[in-house]
């Protein structure tokens, strides 16, 4: 008997904070795998952000530094200025990319710097207990959109990834999610292509993740999964938004 | 086959909603935690005659990187 | 460690060393670049647009130059906290809203003990205000408008050479303690043009290698910079830890300068160009056989406090000059501990008196309360 599937060895073995079924748990690993199959823990530093997942240095074990509250990609931009020959990535939820770090993100893109962001799309600020965010969809209930976002009340929500997909310094941009193996296995393939785009120099690269919050949500697991396929995924359609490289081939 | 670190597990059931053999189950003991774990039933009488094929489903979706899976 | 100290430049300007007539904003940026600064990111806000302006150009020109047009003030602050993290020597400029701005980033600095040099052309305020040079700053640099119990060094020239020589001292000392650096400047100071003599080239690979950088985990363990503490136990001892910093700061780092204090029966005291304003109306009430001397604070933080003291032995009389509503006179009665008289003379919005008005107003003070 061979072992075919154990912890990636650049995720540390401290036990993940994050509830039951959440997002953030699975995309650490993932991201852990992509850093250990390309090589890449002695040259990868990492964003974390304000939100549930600020600890993330606690679980991976890469050069790390802290941003405020939606600012990662001014930072990263900073960061991969000094450091051009390494690979920077941010991860960032949707509060802090689409709302406080819009500016920011947009105008990385829109600069072409070549650093790739994670964004977690779980359509709540999860950390501070389940306020509406921008990517809420109409009709769907938070603490502070009570029986449902309202069109009139609260607007629409963003659908960021395609605005960024218009700025011509985007590279690579897709959006996938972590609601079922198959699903998984793709945005782990589409981490380790952002991080190739990266490396090759050829611009911005975003990664959109449509991930489960369960405690949020106030679902189980299971059923977070399935709205994500039934409900979310209509409002945020899974796919290559853009790729300038027309690589089809996998990263690695 | 597959082992579960008990103790990691937060008993979200994404293994036991994917593996196509129905080899997972809630544990009916308690971890130090306070979940009902997930537990693989391989050995288990009621199973029969399902194989774990090592397929790794239950692993990828594992939020806790609770599962390791071997082949032979 | 290369460092230029503050009288160096002056006495080698009584030789015969090459100057050049340089507009204040200009030859801070050129001091930085010489310092070793080779990422900046601004923004443009009057007063102080020539300095990205020179930065674009003169960045640009250099093979690990990085020069970049923020979107914002915000996002400026924050490439400067990413390029520190990455061991970079870097800088931005601003004036007084865009600094506002920038206070979440500037506490970030300090919590996260990263070096970086902040200009500060200040501007009449507050909101949008004016673009005349003011001083009304001085609060929101030394108190922080940012959260927290955390300081920055603020360094506060009064001509262009010495807008120059703090520029470039500033790296070094970001760099030994860790921590931001504030040049508090204003609109006057960046417009005008003097003569400069300018720095030597630090050699960037000479500097002292920093081993706490994020520079991706090759060879040594994996390392993360943060300041989020949860445990309180943690976070108060991370506050003891840049309070134990900030007193060998007060220590070491404590810069002023007197002038005519000798006989002085009362004594300006200025800052910046208020300071500049001053000396001219000092030389002019000296001509006329007035006893008036000033002390002018050039670290604003750590404020020179125990200096104003000691005068109290020679001086009772203390009249504090700022173009602002009163922000340093806080500081000048907390030296003096209720010793002397302080009297102030305030010009906030833009304002900047002449020497010769400024001297009606001393003199004025000096003969009403019987000092002649």
């Amino acid at each position: 008997m061979k072992k075919i599937f154990s912890r990636p060895k650049s995720i540390k073995k401290t036990p993940f904070h994050y509830c039951p079924g959440c997002g953030h748990s699975i995309l650490h690993r993932i991201i852990g795998e992509v850093i250990d199959e390309m090589n890449l823990q002695e040259k990868i530093i990492g964003i974390p952000p304000a939100g549930c997942a600020v600890l993330a240095y606690l679980y991976f074990d890469i050069d790390m530094g802290e941003a405020s509250h939606g600012r990662g990609a001014a930072l990263a931009t900073g960061m991969k200025r000094v450091l051009p020959d390494r690979v920077i990535f941010t991860y960032q939820g949707d509060g802090d990319i689409a709302a406080i770090g819009t500016a920011e993100t947009i105008h990385a893109a829109a600069r072409g710097e070549n650093f790739s962001t994670i964004f977690v799309n779980n359509g709540v600020y999860g950390m501070t207990g389940g306020q509406m965010a921008p990517t809420t969809i109409l009709g769907q209930a938070t603490t502070t959109s009570p029986g449902g976002r309202k069109q009139r009340r609260d607007g629409f929500p963003v659908n960021l990834s395609e605005m960024l997909a218009i700025a011509k310094g985007s590279a690579y941009i897709e959006r996938t999610a972590v609601n079922s193996p198959a699903n998984i296995l793709r945005t782990k393939k589409a981490i380790a292509k952002a991080f190739r785009v990266q490396m090759e120099g050829h611009g911005f690269s975003l990664i959109e993740v449509l991930s489960p919050c369960p405690t949020n949500w106030k679902m189980e697991p299971v059923e977070a999964c399935k709205w994500i396929d039934e409900v979310m995924a209509v409002h945020f359609p899974l796919g290559v938004l853009k790729d300038i490289t027309g690589d089809k081939r996998d990263a690695h | 086959m597959i082992e579960i670190d008990s103790e990691l597990c937060k008993d979200c059931k994404l293994c036991i909603s994917v593996c196509p053999h129905r080899l997972i189950e809630s544990s009916d003991r308690m971890n130090q935690k306070g979940y009902y774990s997930a537990s693989f039933i391989e050995k288990h009488p009621k199973k029969e005659g399902r194989k774990c094929t090592g397929c790794g489903l239950c692993a990828i979706s594992c939020p806790e990187i609770a599962i390791e899976v071997y082949r032979a | 460690m290369v460092s230029v100290p503050f009288h160096a430049l002056r006495l080698r300007s009584r030789c015969i060393v090459p100057k050049v007539l340089m507009r204040g904003n200009h030859a801070l940026a050129e001091a930085a670049v010489r310092a070793g600064c080779r990422y900046y990111f601004g923004y443009p806000i009057t007063p102080q647009n020539e300095v990205p302006e020179y930065m674009s150009e003169r960045l640009s020109k250099l093979e690990d130059g990085v020069f970049i047009q923020a979107e914002s003030e915000i996002a400026s602050i924050h490439m400067v906290i990413g390029a520190s993290m990455a061991g970079g020597r870097v800088m931005t400029s601003s004036s007084s809203p865009g600094i506002s701005l920038k206070q979440e980033g500037i506490s970030f600095l300090a919590a996260l003990e990263l070096p970086a040099v902040i200009v500060n052309m200040t501007r009449g305020s507050p909101g949008l205000g004016n673009i005349a040079p003011a001083q009304s700053d001085y609060f929101q640099a030394t108190r922080g408008g940012g959260h927290g119990d955390y300081r920055t060094i603020v360094l506060a020239p009064n001509s262009c050479q010495e807008l120059v020589n703090l520029t470039y001292k500033a790296f070094d000392l970001a760099d030994r303690y860790r921590t931001p650096v504030v040049i508090l400047g204003d609109g006057m100071l960046g417009q005008m043009m003097e003569p400069i003599a300018l720095p030597p080239e630090v050699q960037i690979k000479k500097l002292p290698h920093k081993d706490w950088i994020l520079t991706g985990a090759k060879g040594r363990p994996s390392r993360f910079i943060r300041s989020l503490l949860l445990d309180p136990f943690e976070e108060e001892e991370h506050n003891w830890k840049l309070m134990r910093k900030y007193e060998r700061i007060i220590k070491e780092e404590v810069i002023w300068e007197t002038s005519f204090g000798d006989d002085a029966k009362l004594m300006v005291v200025a800052f910046g160009i208020a300071a500049r304003i001053a000396k001219g109306a000092i030389k002019r009430m000296r001509d006329e056989g007035l006893k008036v001397g000033l002390i002018r604070p050039i670290s604003l933080w750590p404020f020179p406090y125990k200096a104003i003291k000691e005068l109290t032995k020679k001086v009772r009389h203390f009249f504090v000059f700022e173009m602002n509503m009163g922000q340093m006179l806080e500081d000048v009665k907390l030296a003096l501990e209720g010793n002397g008289e302080v009297h102030f003379y305030g010009r906030p919005g833009g304002i900047v008196l002449t020497p010769l008005e400024i001297s009606r107003v001393i003199s004025s003070y000096y003969y009403q309360k019987k000092l002649g």
